[in-house]
């Protein structure tokens, strides 16, 4: 671990955060869809805070706006005491860029198909510039390396390479600046299953040995327990739990939290529960109450009209979500 | 119903022709289920696709016989074949997006099976095709025949597929990865509603996923495809409780629980052989943990280790000899 990060101290710090979106043509249907709501989260160094949730949760607007991919239209990110939201952020943002990196799903479209693997890992060196043509070849070795792959691959085009060892490449370049923080969106998610569990094992051995901290997004509940410290369950942008890994897989409190987990199609023969009505509502018009209200098999009267905010349960584990108010 | 006998497909590519399917066999019982599961390249759709011919003819070379109701599908003239296609065997795809015309009403698009397999006018078509959508659970299925499909979510497109393909009331539905694209809470939706069909009409399914918690849920009996070859044949619940080739059993393992908590994941290690780059012996052996010499050497044989049970490894099959 770096001696420059105190663990105790996060080295992200997320306060209601929100993303507005304006949709539509002008004079028809102009809307503004919020895409992430009110969020407010910690990442501590070291640890992996994985965010579940089904498409249009807002999952993928939150990674982006933590490297600064997009703005935030509302609410206040903290990255290593920076604060990267608001007029000074953009500043902010670049004094804090090369300790930021990210890896999307799809390995392919991340790599210009005509450059070679040594081009394309070293990328983040050329931008950052400085480098001896000698230390930038060392380097390139060093991250094939670590990533498991032959520094003989160097000179080789991406369409060499099987799409295991495309988003190990992918990793290498994210790790080229010795970044401290990587946000992972559905970074195993096109992978075969045999090719995913050796990407996930390579990210948890990284984290070991460089004392990196991810912000994991995935829609695998499976997936997300294999890497995660702590989970954040997000519906309809806003995160409706919030908890250490082995109590939201446990002790689930939300009823969206345990309905995704009753959904998992498990190996293994045998009879399920009906799984939830519906599907996730159109963010334009949200409804006054909490966003699971149609679907949900607890809702009572409150829920169609008073949105829950999130609050802690028990230490560590927070829920957003009427059924607790009394608790 | 339907018997599928040393099916081999070769595509032509630049170098020559590479071999995508390599010599599979299986039967399917009318009204039963059957699961593919195999990860990309393992030839599990390519298989699915040959049963209705679907793939380009100019560039596929296709041997082997598909017998369904005592009729060889390979062998049979496409016109025979096109009367077939949507009234006794359907299919539904991973992408309802991209399997749908964006320009045409649903109804138009469910109406136009029976229009051309059972000869209604349009009229008759579009309210054949509302009670279609009441029967895959679309609600307020009357005034959803107008829609276009842009106007439906994921879930709601895959719902008009399988409306589609179960107009004909068909004997067999292959479906391959309907549920991949999404998301878990739907996916769990479609399979149930796929399921009271299946008992509804009567028919055989046949499920292709990568997902082997969904075949797991889903079929009574499951095929394991690797590198074009069937390396396992057996019972779902003999493949999920006690796996027998190395590979389906790597492949088990692999799979991250959500019910409990794992510090690293079980990898198998290295990757599938390319198509045009197998090894010489069995596919498998470069990975494999229980490899002995012979396995490099010779290509090994599906054999059966128990009544109902195929394998294609020789080191489980002697192992369990004794035995049984």
């Amino acid at each position: 671990m770096k001696d420059t990060t105190d663990p105790a101290v996060p080295i992200i710090r997320v306060r209601n955060l929100r993303r507005d979106f304006k949709v539509g043509a002008r004079g028809r249907g102009r809307g503004v869809l919020r895409a992430v709501n009110d969020a407010s989260f910690d990442v501590m160094p070291g640890e992996t805070l994985g965010v579940v949730g089904e498409s249009g949760s807002g999952k993928s607007t939150i990674g982006r706006m933590l490297v600064g991919l997009l703005p935030a239209s509302g609410g206040e990110i903290e990255l290593f005491g920076e604060t990267i939201t608001g007029p000074l952020g953009k500043r902010a943002l670049a004094r804090v860029r090369h300790r930021l990196q990210f890896v999307f799903q799809d390995p392919h479209a991340a790599m210009n198909p005509r450059m070679r693997i040594s081009d394309i890992i070293a990328e983040p060196i050329d931008i950052q510039g400085g480098w001896s043509r000698k230390a930038r070849a060392d380097r390139v070795s060093e991250l094939l390396d670590l990533v498991g792959l032959s520094a003989q691959f160097a000179d080789r085009f991406p369409h060499e390479f099987s799409g295991g060892q495309r988003q190990r490449i992918v990793i290498a370049r994210a790790l080229a600046l010795d970044p401290d923080f990587i946000v992972c969106d559905e970074a195993v998610a096109a992978l075969d299953v045999s090719m995913q569990a050796q990407v996930i094992n390579l990210l948890m051995d990284l984290q070991d040995r460089l004392g990196l901290s991810y912000l994991f997004i995935a829609h695998d509940l499976a997936v997300v327990r294999a890497v995660s410290t702590r989970i954040a369950v997000l519906y309809a942008g806003e995160i409706v739990e919030l908890s250490g890994k082995s109590a939201l897989y446990e002790d689930p409190r939300h009823p969206y939290t345990q309905a995704l987990l009753a959904a998992i199609p498990r190996p293994e023969v045998g009879v399920r529960k009906p799984p939830i009505r519906g599907e996730v509502p159109s963010m334009l018009n949200r409804p006054a109450g909490c966003a699971l209200c149609p679907r949900c098999p607890s809702a009572f009267d409150r829920c169609k009209t008073e949105a829950p905010a999130l609050r802690e349960v028990a230490p560590g584990h927070s829920v957003a979500c009427h059924l607790y108010d009394g608790a | 119903m339907l018997q599928v006998e040393n099916l081999s497909v070769d595509f032509r590519v630049d170098s020559g022709w590479i071999r995508s399917v390599d010599e599979v066999s299986f039967a399917l019982d009318a009204q039963s289920t059957l699961g593919i599961v195999g990860e990309s390249g393992s030839g599990k759709s390519v298989t699915a696709l040959s049963i209705l011919r679907l793939h380009a003819r100019r560039n596929t070379r296709m041997t082997g016989r598909i017998v369904f109701d005592g009729e060889d599908l390979l062998a049979m003239p496409e016109r025979r074949l096109h009367e077939m296609r949507g009234r006794d065997i359907a299919m539904i795809f991973q992408d309802p997006m991209h399997s749908l015309n964006p320009v045409l009403t649903i109804g138009d698009q469910i109406g136009e099976t029976l229009r051309i397999h059972q000869g209604l006018n349009r009229a008759a078509a579009e309210k054949a095709a509302a009670g279609l959508l009441d029967m895959v659970r679309i609600p307020d299925a009357k005034r959803r025949v107008t829609d276009f499909p842009h106007q439906l979510s994921g879930g709601m497109r895959q719902r008009v597929m399988i409306a589609m393909a179960i107009a004909c009331r068909p004997r067999l539905l292959i479906a391959d990865e309907p549920t991949t694209a999404l998301d878990v809470t739907v996916q769990a939706q479609i399979l149930d509603l796929l399921r009271d069909l299946r008992e509804e009409i009567g028919m055989a399914v046949i499920l292709i996923s990568h997902d082997l918690g969904l075949v797991a849920e889903f079929a009574e009996r499951v095929l394991v495809m690797y590198a074009g070859e069937l390396v396992e044949d057996a019972p779902a619940r003999n493949i999920f409780e006690a796996p027998a080739h190395p590979y389906s059993e790597g492949l088990l393992k692999a799979i991250p629980s959500a019910d409990v908590d794992m510090h690293r994941l079980y990898a198998i290690p290295g990757r599938i052989p390319d198509p045009g780059d197998r090894p010489p012996g069995c596919n498998f052996a470069p990975r494999c943990a229980l490899a002995q010499p012979a396995c490099s050497a010779t290509p090994p044989a599906l054999d059966t280790l128990a009544p109902g049970h195929r394998i294609r490894c020789p080191v489980r099959l002697a192992a369990r000899e004794p035995a049984a």
